[in-house]
């Protein structure tokens, strides 16, 4: 297979047959995927020790934050409940999906920032 | 004075004589063609910031372009074919051109050194953010299945028997990504640097055309209709280290991607590193800016008549549709490979914006999936393949260049 790419590659001003054309092309897709399939598991590596490290930190933080003692005479706050289609961190209190996205989408616009450089947390409708 | 001869010497110096004489109606043609390209780009908003300055630049250079003596041409083809022909005296000699070249052919230098499309690389990179590709690393699978159509379009066009360097060149178009094309092109068969330019940007201002009925083809509205979660958030330290890596990484795999993945993941450590807020926003508005006026132009100059008006423009034409469809397939199919296997977790449409084509395939994948599914948002999701897809091109162009140069 390698001395049909270096015969290609020695032909380059030449018509190609097509069996040479067939081995390039796949020969070509597979360091593609090579290349990109090394990146990906280079990332997975770097994601996981941040994401450790990033753990150990929250643990360090918790640890370290002063105990505080709930008094008793605080009332219990009631949970709200979560409006369907609640998805990943952006929680909906009563508000549909659609609705929700059309508020990110506004104050996107608003702020002149692209919406993925924001983060909602919540989105609730005031009464 | 003799108003007669003065007449006859004033139409016989003049353009519209031109028209009638050596092939000049190719010209006449052309001009038509570039008129259409600028209907396309204003009215029609197709790629408007570079195809306006391609369809002007073919529309200057079929104006002053009358045959080799020519002096007030702004493009010399012959220079270029001098430049390229090892047996000229002139051979690679920027300062022949520089001498008795015309504007458009000291402005065409930067392409034809790779400069521009690295510029523009760096700009994108600049304007890119990377963080949904860290969060979803799988994306970047998407991102190589894409480039399908490179590589199909590559064997096409050998099968219709274009040279080795010049199928490499217009198998790229697949690869959705003009910058790119041009810098793989003007290195391998710069003669064919017009028609494929113009194939690749009018193609991918045609995405939201092509790409919705093969996705429609070859998804169900089950698939359609799935919900993605949201991915994890990066931190900023990832997204600093990122464009390092990159560049380390895919530089050494194939070093003649260089200039493009280095000039890429600079503009994008820039934007990230946040301590140079100010270079980070001239690359991305400023110079970016000023090198799509160059090389929009530029380009356009290289679609003389008689280099353009062929055969070969038609079926590169032709495989650039194949390209781009082919690496739509690509992306789709990995995508079902993928909500197979992740049981139903993954939108299969996300696959089809691995064709680069930033942010317009992402939009594409965002619109239909909203079209099956209203509250479905996969626009975050789908930019990890678009991303990727231009890391793909980039690695897809360095294979054909390390081959074929």
């Amino acid at each position: 297979m390698f001395n049909n790419i270096a015969l290609a590659a020695e032909n380059v001003g030449d018509k190609l047959s097509i069996g040479d054309a067939a081995i390039t092309a796949i020969f070509g897709y597979s360091v593609v995927f090579f290349g990109l399939v090394i990146l990906m598991v280079v990332l997975y590596c770097t994601g996981a020790y941040f994401k450790s490290k990033d753990a150990k930190a929250n643990a360090a933080t918790e640890k370290s934050a002063p105990v505080i003692k709930e008094t008793p005479t605080a009332a219990p706050v009631a949970e709200q409940k979560l409006a369907p289609g609640s998805a990943g961190h952006v929680k909906l209190y009563d508000v549909p999906d659609k609705e929700a996205a059309m508020i990110m989408a506004i104050v996107a616009d608003k702020l002149q920032k692209p919406l993925n450089e924001l983060h909602f947390i919540s989105i609730k409708e005031v009464k | 004075m003799d108003i007669i001869e003065t007449l006859k010497t004033l139409w016989e110096g003049s353009g519209f004589q031109s028209f009638f004489v050596n092939g000049g109606w190719k010209n006449l043609i052309m001009i038509v063609i570039s008129c259409v390209l600028l209907y396309l780009g204003i009215k029609k908003k197709f790629e408007p910031l570079l195809l306006v300055g391609i369809a002007f630049g073919c529309l200057l250079v079929n104006l002053s372009y009358f045959g080799a003596d020519s002096t007030d041409a702004l493009y010399h083809p012959d220079l270029w074919t001098q430049f390229l022909d090892e047996n000229s005296e002139y051979y690679h000699s920027y300062g022949n051109i520089m001498a008795h070249g015309g504007l458009l052919d000291i402005l065409y230098i930067g392409v034809k050194a790779g400069v521009y499309p690295s510029l523009i690389f760096m700009g994108v990179g600049a304007m890119t953010d990377f963080g949904p590709l860290i969060s979803n690393p799988k994306s970047l699978l998407l991102g190589a299945a894409a480039q399908m159509g490179v590589f199909l379009a590559f064997f096409g066009a050998v099968c219709l028997g274009f040279t080795g360097q010049e199928a490499a060149s217009i198998g790229i178009i697949g690869g959705a990504d003009g910058p790119t094309a041009i810098f793989l092109t003007t290195r391998l068969a710069p003669h064919l640097l017009g028609p494929i330019a113009i194939a690749a940007y009018s193609y991918m201002a045609l995405i939201p055309m092509i790409q919705p009925p093969l996705m429609k083809l070859l998804t169900t509205k089950k698939e359609r209709e799935v919900k993605m979660e949201q991915s994890r958030q990066v931190s900023k330290t990832e997204k600093i280290i990122f464009p390092i890596i990159v560049a380390m990484f895919v530089i050494l795999l194939l070093p003649s991607t260089a200039p493009l993945v280095g000039c890429l993941m600079l503009g994008n450590l820039w934007r990230e590193c946040g301590v140079t807020e100010r270079l980070s926003d001239t690359v991305q508005n400023a110079l970016m800016n000023i090198v799509t006026v160059f090389l929009g132009i530029s380009v356009g100059a290289t679609t003389a008549a008689d280099k353009f008006l062929n055969l070969k423009t038609l079926m590169i034409i032709g495989l650039g549709l194949t390209a781009f469809c082919f690496s739509t397939i690509g992306g789709l199919l990995v995508g079902k490979i993928m909500y197979k296997l992740s049981g139903g977790k993954i939108n299969p449409l996300i696959g089809s914006a691995g064709v680069s084509a930033v942010p317009m395939a992402a939009r594409v994948s965002q619109m239909e999936g909203q079209k099956a599914n209203p509250s479905n948002f996969l626009l975050m999701h789908a930019m990890g393949p678009n991303v990727a897809g231009v890391i793909g091109s980039a690695i897809a162009a360095g294979f054909l260049l390390a081959v074929f140069k």
